[in-house]
């Protein structure tokens, strides 16, 4: 299971963020999850209280979006969404396609409560 | 400090700036940030610059992955052997808990590093570089990193290798790579091992494992090995050279 090392880098860099803007804690974390990315939404959310235990992102919500997996068919040009086992063209099942979407393993939004503006 | 090259790489590696997009929104006293960052980023600089020590170094580095028991160590060991003479060896071992697999490749007469990963399920590009600090590079042309025994962690994780190799064996079923998508479909090459014992195993049928890995999206060579009888590692051994030679090509 390395959705913890996941989650392990992915607070690595919410701590960055939260110190450039000087965040007193972070409210929520939104990433896109891929289907290809190897990455399992669900492991994630489970490692991700863990690897926040003790950390600025403590008591944030991790947001995942998971993308589903979409090629493009360099025969007829549809782009379709496919299972990532099946990468066939789902418009005439041809194999030469190139992945579009559900590679990606993105750090994508940071909401994060600050000290000086709770002034207000 | 990196000793061999001077950068500050430690045991917690030091981090590039993020590019990140302040074009933040503003909701009182709670704000967010608009980023786009690979997640493993950290892992992906450091892989990089393990594949530039490589580079330095004239050194192809081959990523050894597949399932525990697929046959890994044993192809190394018969690769070992095969180029004995003719090109210069080193191994990097990933294991769990043990050293018996280092010790297997230190038998055959070459350097092998062990990362013993303790709990973790995979090698990642900070523990490659951290064993390439006991590993001189200098005079090799081959890098073998052996990943965990693991069909799925290990497809996450840049170490910085030129080439990634997949190993399926004919015991483990013919659909393995439609169940193991990412991993396969990552790969540069797949090696179908243990193919002498194909005539005991009807179940494998070698067919319907290439359309598996065409499904996944797998674009690269497939060849078919056996450490024993005849020239069973004869396609993989000619495949090696021919890299290496286009590494010397790119690196002259």
């Amino acid at each position: 299971m390395h959705e913890l090392a996941v989650c392990q880098a992915l607070i690595e860099q919410v701590e960055r963020i939260a110190r450039e803007q000087g965040a007193r804690r972070v409210l929520s974390i939104t990433v896109s999850v891929g289907a290809l990315s190897g990455t399992e939404a669900r492991l994630l959310e489970h490692a991700y209280p863990i690897a926040a235990a003790g950390t600025v992102g403590a008591e944030a919500a991790l947001v995942v979006e998971s993308v589903p997996v979409t090629v493009r068919c360099r025969e007829c040009r549809a782009e379709t969404e496919v299972a990532p086992n099946r990468l066939l063209c789902g418009a005439c099942s041809d194999w030469h396609v190139d992945v579009v979407a559900g590679e990606e393993l993105l750090l994508r939004r940071v909401e994060f409560e600050t000290a000086g503006a709770a002034i207000h | 400090m990196c000793r061999d090259c001077g950068c500050s790489l430690g045991p917690s590696a030091a981090r590039a700036p993020f590019a990140t997009q302040p074009a933040a929104a503003s909701h009182g006293h709670v704000e967010s940030i608009e980023v786009i960052t690979a997640i493993l980023d950290a892992n992906d600089q450091v892989a990089a610059h393990n594949r530039s020590h490589f580079d330095a170094h004239g050194v192809l580095a081959v990523n050894l992955m597949s399932s525990p028991g697929s046959g890994k160590t044993s192809l190394l060991e018969a690769t070992i052997r095969a180029l004995q003479g003719e090109l210069d060896v080193a191994v990097i071992e990933g294991d769990l808990a043990t050293e018996n697999d280092a010790a297997r490749i230190r038998a055959c007469g070459v350097p092998a590093v062990q990362i013993t990963t303790g709990n973790a399920c995979h090698l990642d590009a900070q523990m490659v570089h951290e064993a390439l600090h006991e590993l001189p590079l200098a005079g090799l042309d081959v890098l073998f990193i052996e990943n965990v025994g693991n069909l799925v962690c290990p497809a996450s994780f840049d170490l910085g290798a030129h080439l990634d190799v997949t190993l399926l064996s004919v015991t483990e079923g013919d659909d393995k790579p439609a169940k193991y998508p990412v991993m396969f479909r990552a790969g540069d090459l797949t090696l179908i091992t243990k193919v002498d014992l194909l005539p005991h195993i009807e179940e494998f049928s070698v067919e319907r494992a290439r359309e598996s890995l065409r499904h996944v999206g797998f674009g690269g060579r497939i060849l078919e090995v056996s450490k024993r009888g005849g020239d069973g590692l004869a396609a993989w051994l000619d495949w090696l050279r021919s890299e290496v030679a286009s590494r010397r090509a790119a690196a002259a």
